[in-house]
This record gives C-alpha cells, sequence and structure tokens, in this order.
C-alpha cells in the first residue's frame, strides 16, 4: 500500500513538475525577475536603517514628488524608527508646501495656507488630480504611501513555501521590485522600456539617472543608491510599524514558548497518573 | 454553573484522543479572536466605497494605537480559522467521525464551514482593494449563470447594476452578522457533540466509562491549553513577522472598476474551489460543481457505509484518503495558477478525483474493503500501545 501511495505521489509531483517547469522556462526567457537586495528591514530583527530613509525621502522629494503623491502625514517623518527627524525640522518642512485647508474661512473662501506637521503631504502642484495626470503620461502615476506593499512578482513553487519559513523568511519582494524598476530601463534608446515590469512597456519614462539628487552624507551618488535608498524609504512608508511589531514579536515569542514549556510538563505530569 | 461543570469539566472523554482532538479547541478560540478583533475594527472602520480603503490603510494601519496589530490579527486569523477547520475536517474524514451515531454533528459542521467561506469572502470585500473588487465581480457573477433569474438576481445582489458602494455596505453588515450566526451553529455543534461523545482515534464506541474515559478537566483541558499554546506560536509568526504574506499586493491598490488586476485569485483556503470552477468548461455546469464540492460534503454519511470507523483499521481506505488530500492540495495550487492548457487538463483530472472520492471510492470500499479487526474496547486499545512492563500494576 505504502508503495501504491508513494507511486501515486511520484507521479502527481512529478506532472506538476513538468507542467510547471514549462511554464517557468518560457515565462523566465522574456520576463527575468528584479534580482534580491541586502535590506536592513529583513529578517527577525532587521530594523530601517535612518541615513538611508533621510536619504530615501531626499529622492523622493527631489525626484518622485513631482509625479507621484505620497499621502502619509508630515509627522510621521519624525518618526524616530523611520527616518527621524526632529519636530523642528519636520514643522520647517511642513511650511514649505501650501496645503488647501479642509473648512473654508468665515467669509466661505477655500484658501491655501502653509502646511503642518499635522497635514497629509499634498499631490503633486502639476497634477491636482488622477486624471491630469493620465492625461499627461496615458496613466496616473500612483500614489507612493503604500506602493512598497502593492507591487511583486511571482516567486512560483516552491520558493513562495520557503518564502514563509523562518530564518529563510522573505518579506521583501515589494522593495525589490520597486529597486527593479528603477535600475531596469537598460534599453539607452527606449526610455520606456523596462527589463523587470511585466510586459517590459512601462508608462513611467526614466525617472531618474546618476548625479540627479547630491546626497550630502558622502554615499556616492550612483543610481543603485538613488534606487535602493527610496526603495527602502517607500518600504517604511507603506509599513511604518515594522519595528515596533518586530520588536513586540520577540516578547510576544519568548512568553509564548514560555507558556508552552510550561503546559507541556504540566500535561504530561498530569496524563501520568492515567496512562 | 451546573452546564458549565457537566460539558466542560466532568464531561468523559475518551482516554485514546490524540491531539489532532485540539482543534476543536482551538477553533473555538479563533472564532472568539475574530469576532472580537471584528468588533474593535468595526469601530475604526468607514464601509463606503470612497472611504473604506483609506479607514483601513491609513487610518486603522497608521493612526489608531496598535489598529496595525488588530487588523494583522484578524486577516491572518482569518487564514488560521481556516488552516483549523482543514485539520478538524480531514480529521474526521480519517477516523470516520461522521458515521452514526455523530451524522448530525458533521452536517453542522459542514454548515459551520459554508457560512464560514461565506463570512470570509465578503470579509476580504472590505478594504476596497483592487483584489476586493475583482473577487466580489468574479462571485457575485456565478448568480448570473443561473437561467431567467440570474440577471436580476445579481442587480438585486449588488444593489446596482455592478459590484459598488451599495455591495460593500451590505457586504460589511452581513460580515458583521455571520459571525454571530456561526457562534450560535458552534453552540449546536458542541451540543450534538456532547449528546454522542467524542470519536477516537480507534472508532470504537465507549463501553465502560470507568476504564475508557477519563475527565474534561483536567485532562483534556491542559492537552488543548498546550496545542493552543503552539497554535499561538504559529499565529504570533503570521502576525509579526510575515504579516502580508497571505495577502495579495493587488489589495493594496484602491479599488478601480475600470482597473482589473491581471490575474485574479481569491485567498488560499478557497483556491481549490476555484480550480473546480474553472475546470469546468460551461459556466452554469462550473457553479454546479462549485456548490457540489461543498454539498458533497454533507452527504459523507450516506456515501461512506463502512461499520468500521477508523482509517486506522482500513488501509484501503486509508491510501484513498491520503490521494485525496494530496489532490486537494495540487487543486489549491492549481487555483492560484494562470490557466493553461496542461494546467487545465490537470484540474479536471483532479476534479474528477475529488468527487470520485466522495461518490466512488467511498460507497465501492464500504462493502468490498477487506478491514482490520478492531480492538474489544478503548482501553484495550490503549494498553496494546504500552511495552507490557509499563501496564498498571493492580
Amino acid at each position: 500500500m505504502i508503495r501504491l501511495r508513494t507511486a501515486a505521489l511520484a507521479s502527481i509531483a512529478l506532472a506538476l513538475s513538468l507542467a510547471g517547469g514549462l511554464s517557468i522556462a518560457q515565462e523566465e526567457a522574456n520576463q527575468p525577475k528584479p534580482p534580491r537586495q541586502d535590506w536592513s528591514f529583513a529578517g527577525m530583527f532587521g530594523m530601517y536603517d535612518q541615513a538611508q530613509l533621510q536619504r530615501g525621502f531626499q529622492v523622493y522629494r527631489e525626484v518622485c514628488a513631482t509625479c507621484h503623491a505620497l499621502s502619509i502625514p508630515f509627522r510621521a517623518l519624525s518618526d524616530p524608527s523611520g527616518p527621524g527627524y526632529s519636530s523642528d525640522q519636520v514643522k520647517a518642512l511642513a511650511a514649505t508646501y501650501q496645503v488647501t485647508n479642509a473648512e473654508p474661512n468665515d467669509k466661505g473662501e477655500i484658501f491655501k495656507r502653509p502646511g503642518t506637521p499635522a497635514d497629509t503631504m499634498p499631490r503633486p502642484e502639476s497634477y491636482p488630480n488622477d486624471q491630469a495626470a493620465a492625461a499627461a503620461f496615458g496613466k496616473a502615476p500612483p500614489d507612493m504611501n503604500l506602493l512598497a506593499k502593492a507591487r511583486k512578482y511571482e516567486r512560483g513553487f516552491p520558493w513562495f513555501v520557503f518564502d514563509a519559513l523562518p530564518g529563510l523568511a522573505y518579506q521583501e519582494i515589494g522593495s525589490d521590485y520597486v529597486d527593479g524598476i528603477l535600475t531596469g530601463y537598460t534599453k539607452p534608446d527606449d526610455p520606456q522600456w523596462n527589463l523587470y515590469y511585466p510586459g517590459h512597456k512601462i508608462a513611467m519614462p526614466q525617472p531618474i539617472a546618476d548625479g540627479a539628487v547630491k546626497y550630502t552624507d558622502g554615499t556616492p551618488p550612483t543610481l543603485e543608491n538613488y534606487a535602493k535608498d527610496v526603495s527602502a524609504f517607500l518600504t517604511w512608508a507603506a509599513e511604518p510599524n515594522l519595528p515596533e511589531r518586530k520588536k513586540m514579536g520577540l516578547g510576544v515569542m519568548i512568553f509564548l514558548f514560555v507558556l508552552a514549556g510550561l503546559f507541556f510538563f504540566t500535561k504530561k505530569r498530569v496524563w501520568e497518573a492515567v496512562h | 454553573m451546573g452546564l458549565v461543570h457537566s460539558s466542560f469539566v466532568a464531561y468523559p472523554i475518551p482516554r485514546n484522543l490524540n491531539y489532532m482532538w485540539a482543534f476543536g479547541a482551538i477553533l473555538s478560540f479563533m472564532l472568539i479572536v475574530q469576532i472580537l478583533t471584528g468588533v474593535v475594527l468595526a469601530m475604526h472602520y468607514a464601509p463606503s466605497a470612497s472611504e473604506a480603503f483609506g479607514s483601513i490603510n491609513n487610518d486603522i494601519m497608521r493612526n489608531v494605537n496598535y489598529g496595525w496589530l488588530i487588523r494583522y490579527m484578524h486577516t491572518n486569523g482569518a487564514s488560521l480559522f481556516f488552516l483549523a477547520a482543514y485539520i478538524h475536517m480531514f480529521r474526521g474524514l480519517y477516523y470516520g467521525s461522521f458515521k452514526p451515531p455523530r451524522e448530525l454533528l458533521w452536517i453542522l459542521g459542514v454548515i459551520i464551514y459554508f457560512l464560514m467561506m461565506a463570512t470570509a469572502f465578503m470579509g476580504y470585500v472590505l478594504p476596497w482593494g483592487s483584489m476586493s473588487l475583482a473577487g466580489a465581480t468574479v462571485i457575485t457573477n456565478l448568480v448570473t449563470a443561473i437561467p431567467l433569474v440570474g440577471t436580476g438576481l445579481a442587480h438585486w445582489l449588488w444593489g446596482g447594476f455592478a459590484v459598488g458602494g451599495p455591495t460593500l455596505t451590505r457586504f460589511f453588515s452581513l460580515h458583521y452578522l455571520l459571525p454571530f450566526v456561526i457562534a450560535a451553529f458552534v453552540a449546536l455543534h458542541v451540543w450534538a457533540l456532547h449528546i454522542t461523545g467524542q470519536n477516537n482515534p480507534d472508532g470504537v464506541e465507549v463501553k465502560n466509562v470507568e476504564r475508557d474515559t477519563v475527565a474534561f478537566t483536567p485532562y483534556a483541558t491542559l492537552k488543548d491549553v498546550f496545542a493552543l499554546s503552539l497554535w499561538l506560536i504559529l499565529y504570533a509568526w503570521l502576525i509579526f513577522y510575515i504579516p502580508n504574506y497571505l495577502l495579495d499586493a493587488d489589495n493594496s491598490i484602491p479599488a478601480n472598476p475600470l482597473v482589473t488586476p491581471s490575474h485574479v485569485v481569491p485567498e488560499w483556503y478557497l483556491l481549490p474551489f476555484y480550480a473546480i470552477l474553472r475546470a469546468i468548461p460551461n459556466k452554469l455546469m462550473g457553479v454546479v460543481a462549485l456548490f457540489a464540492a461543498i454539498v458533497v460534503l454533507a452527504l459523507v454519511p450516506w456515501l461512506d457505509r463502512s461499520p468500521v470507523k477508523s482509517a486506522k483499521y482500513r488501509p484501503t481506505y486509508r491510501f484513498f484518503f491520503w490521494v485525496f488530500v494530496v489532490i486537494c492540495i495540487v487543486l489549491g495550487w492549481l487555483g492560484s495558477q494562470v490557466p493553461t492548457e496542461g494546467l487545465t487538463l490537470i484540474a479536471r483530472i483532479c476534479t474528477v478525483g475529488y468527487f470520485g472520492f466522495f461518490l466512488v471510492v467511498m460507497p465501492l470500499l464500504s462493502f468490498t474493503e477487506k478491514t482490520k479487526p478492531l480492538p474489544a474496547s478503548i482501553a484495550e486499545a490503549v494498553l496494546a500501545k504500552k511495552p507490557p512492563i509499563a501496564a498498571p500494576a493492580e
């Protein structure tokens, strides 16, 4: 019977791997996957790198913000486990933006005022709504507040199983995808051809190249660094509670392991009598 | 107090139960967690097409204190609820827990399972991400396959001519209602259980309460809390370290009726049924097969007439049981893939296998299988496993 079962399992596995292998081979021929990067926030103890997030914010502000909204409150930028700007810096930064007040003034006029840390970062001025942006690019540039969580590439069997396991966990697929897109403009004669974008035809023309942003901390101003820093920043923007989550998780895990151990020995002791 | 004492303290349980019997307690726990976290989430959630996405992704996830924790508990809790339910159901199939005198218990379980699927599906629509909208569209469109009244029925379900704001609001209302209906059925399920008593790995009924059973407390209680603490480790791993693993990235994109995700997939726990739906070339027949795949579960007590309950003593049934498990997993994987000709063929073979297990293998084996001899009693089965030296020296 065991031999029968093994045979059945083996034949099913073979059929699957054949079918899977064929489809993967076909896809991979023209659609490479974004390379996996080394992120400071990966793994059980990984946290954000403050200097990297600040550089990433600089890239966002000087390049991406021309077209992409980032709907997070200014005050989030003073998150000590995130970019960690001081509250004075955030106040000054917010004041450089003009924000439309939610309520009209006492004459009934909608008015603009300088931003405060409590405000959500306003949309890019050049594109007051998605339609205006779509008219210029054919497709509206997405809001970047959840971008790193909203992008993926297929990992395929069996990799997606390993991605969930302790020690092997791979939860940075979106970060790698964003990084891949920024470095994927590999055909200089076609600014809308991207190696990692599904189908290669991307609406966003190449947004950034070497030297476009001047870093002040001595990090080389290369495309690789821009892509990595802004991807890390966008990961923080999409998942700002990651550091708190992992810290709390560690405490919860230690507690649960001790609890499970105590229950195990109690259960063993009580059942000894009846076995 | 008397009820609690007789049901959860003095209540006798077979002494040979293994850890597969801990999932009843785990499932009760998961239901309570889902209801409590759900009630808190509903305090901050705005059930309207324009606000739903932001109320979850901006308010709950960023601004509400520990909102991210409650939400990750709820979304991952749904997955673990289903995982526990599947283990619980496979356990029932393996050990014949659906056989007389437990038919009613089993049918109540199938009803709970169906309610869970409806609740989970509507819950998945609430974040109003692009996969929420696509999923709601695919599933509610199934009713249009019904001849004559299908389209009218779909419009009535949607509250309009397509899935939209009114659909979201009514799904929210039902998503809040159904868990309490589930809780009521769980109460009936536990009641039915306590009338027949538990099945056990050897599938022989309790003959002598003294020798065959132990008291629920402390024996089952401690075994259950130990199993539950292991389950919580898995749950905590999902919540704190891989909270987005089971969520689709497309659901972090706001719903837009003009843009559909390139590849629409349901949550993992519905994938096998999705594969069955897609395996059938005719839409109406596909819908019929989808529902038949669930209804057939309720008929199991009458499809499998073998007097021997446990697969432990039914070698041929045991073999087909494991083939069936593999078929379910393969169907789940197929449901997640973009269908190609080859994959559709495999899905069709597996669909035939799925129904074949219930409609052909079960009835045939009922009469043809040569089963192994059953132990005379539970106590004897327990003692047979022990080396002679450990036998109680009276």
